[in-house]
């Protein structure tokens, strides 16, 4: 006779890589909606076009390394890397800079080295950091938002499909046309041209925080990663240590010289902040395990991002912020290892 | 180490014991110099040469060196034969010489060049010494130049720029394939992509053949 032993917890809630990935791809739908309006359609085609080469080479991959492909893609992961490198790329992006992204991210990135669970970076993130560097001209192409008061110039869905296969304009409208600088370009390089803080905020694509359009877009995330918090597939630490890391010395070095820095709210509301905090910094098999652990793994993302843009030679520094620290992560989670059950000291110490 | 025949020194130097793929030495300048085919070969050419004349010294002087002190006499040979290369680069190869750079001199420093020395050439007879020297030395080149292929491929789109370093006349761009290319690999991530690659691909193979002979 089988005897079933029961052991607490005794109401198991049913957590699975597949539920977990399909709630994150939920809390992210709020923004793809705000994306889009903002930036035209061109997100949704990103999407397609990394969703196809992200599930493409996930299922290849597997083939080769002898799985059944069935088990990595009912698990949706490939999807959600899909989707986070496609709110990286700027709106309008030629579809082969995107498949190399994709291809990069899921090939090299997650099953070169193992597969989901063993991936010591951000597949993602990685992905994006491959193509930025590669194609660096075409990843600066940023539109301006959609707002009603800034000469809002963008492509119709058609332009958008022949510049996204074609990598090439309508013949009436230029790269200069279309194309603005983001507002932490702006600041950048406003702020190293000897302008101050003030000064660049008269320009009329700063909004009340970050740009006009662009800061609207991180409450949407923000949308989206609340949900996730309450629904406990993202833990709080990360995302409060994102923040703190980035704002606290940003706080102070405001305070310090309100001319020459921005303000915390500017580097709140501008980049991909608020998406790293909630969605790229909280992926479970890249970031620190532990409580501790993650709260320090996100004030180190977030002290790096502000370094970056501070210093740094790019506009922003969210995806580099993230790889750098998964590399600490082996090292975040060795130190902070939690104490052992029944010893008061901390696990290492015995 | 048995000394063995001469096309096993070769075969140890180009596949089962490459410095590059399996001993990982040297990697200073096969990271950085690997932009181009003609890059690689020309790096590979010298140190080639360098690491055959100096297995041929330290080997020939094994009995009067001392062991306190054999690693600063190593370097003596090897840096004197590295200075005598970097003159005739000088001399012959200019626009080379200009290309590769500090590279050309930093060949001393070469950790392949001293593990020889040190491994091989101090323990066994000036033949087998040179055997293996040429072997390892050939092994380095081939994938020197494997890397610079790929790299100049995936990153230019092109092979065999700068032809003319290797035999004067015309600045030639080599033959090209596309407009541009995948600019990462000619980057330094690039070069750690390729040798990874190069390392994956080797380790595959023999694991594919270890698996036949069974």
């Amino acid at each position: 006779m089988e005897f079933i032993r029961r052991e607490a917890p005794y109401l198991a809630p049913k957590v699975d890589v597949a539920s977990m990935m399909l709630q994150v791809l939920v809390a992210l739908i709020p923004a793809a909606l705000a994306h889009v309006w903002y930036f035209g359609p061109g997100f949704l085609f990103n999407l397609i076009i990394a969703s196809i080469f992200c599930v493409g080479s996930e299922a290849l991959m597997m083939r080769a390394r002898g799985r059944d492909p069935r088990v990595a893609l009912a698990d949706y992961s490939a999807l959600v890397t899909a989707a986070l490198l496609a709110f990286a790329l700027p709106s309008l992006t030629p579809w082969w800079i995107t498949a190399t992204g994709a291809l990069f991210a899921v090939i090299v990135a997650k099953h070169l080295y193992g597969g989901i669970g063993f991936n010591i970076f951000n597949p993602a993130m990685a992905g994006y950091v491959v193509i930025l560097v590669a194609f660096p001209m075409e990843m600066n192409l940023w539109v301006a938002p959609r707002m009603g008061d800034i000469d809002y110039v963008n492509l119709t869905v058609l332009q958008t499909i022949v510049y996204t296969l074609s990598g090439s304009l309508p013949d009436t409208l230029g790269f200069d046309a279309i194309s603005r600088a983001t507002p932490l370009d702006a600041m950048q390089s406003g702020l190293r041209t000897m302008r101050t803080y003030a000064e660049i905020r008269t320009n009329p694509m700063m909004g009340d925080f970050g740009g006009r359009g662009w800061e609207w877009l991180g409450n949407f995330f923000a949308i989206g990663g609340s949900w996730l918090l309450v629904k406990k597939i993202i833990r709080w630490q990360i995302p409060a240590g994102v923040f703190a890391g980035l704002l606290v010395p940003a706080g102070l070095m405001f305070i310090f010289d309100p001319s020459t820095n921005a303000s915390p709210g500017f580097h709140l509301f501008s980049g991909a902040t608020i998406l790293c905090a909630f969605f790229i910094a909280t992926d479970p098999v890249s970031a620190a395990t532990s409580p501790k652990g993650r709260f320090i793994y996100g004030v180190g993302i977030g002290f790096l991002i502000y370094a970056i843009r501070k210093w740094g030679s790019f506009a922003d520094g969210v995806a580099f912020a993230v790889l750098i620290m998964n590399m600490a992560t082996p090292a975040i989670d060795y130190i902070t290892r939690p104490p052992i059950v029944g010893h008061k000291s901390e696990g290492r110490e015995r | 180490m048995t000394s063995g025949g001469f096309f096993e020194r070769l075969q140890m130097g180009l596949w089962e014991d490459n410095p590059g793929l399996v001993q990982l030495l040297g990697l200073c300048p096969l990271l950085a110099v690997t932009t181009t085919l003609v890059n690689g070969l020309g790096l590979g050419v010298a140190t080639l040469v360098v690491l055959a004349c100096s297995n041929a010294l330290v080997s020939a002087t094994r009995r009067w060196i001392r062991q306190e002190i054999r690693i600063p006499i190593y370097v003596l040979i090897i840096a004197s034969l590295v200075t005598c290369i970097e003159l005739i680069f000088k001399a012959w190869f200019p626009a080379l010489d200009r290309s590769l750079g500090i590279f050309i001199p930093l060949i001393v420093t070469n950790c392949a060049i001293v593990a020889r020395a040190e491994i091989f050439a101090s323990r066994n007879p000036v033949g087998a010494s040179i055997a293996d020297g040429i072997g390892m030395g050939l092994g380095f080149a081939l994938l020197l130049m494997a890397i610079g292929a790929f790299r100049e491929l995936v990153g230019q789109a092109s092979i065999l720029s700068g032809f003319d370093m290797l035999i004067g006349g015309e600045p030639f761009a080599g033959f090209s394939f596309a407009d541009s290319g995948l600019l990462l690999a000619i980057l330094p991530p690039g070069a750690f992509f390729a040798l990874a690659l190069a390392v994956a691909l080797k380790n595959s193979l023999d694991h594919r053949r270890r698996r036949e002979r069974r």
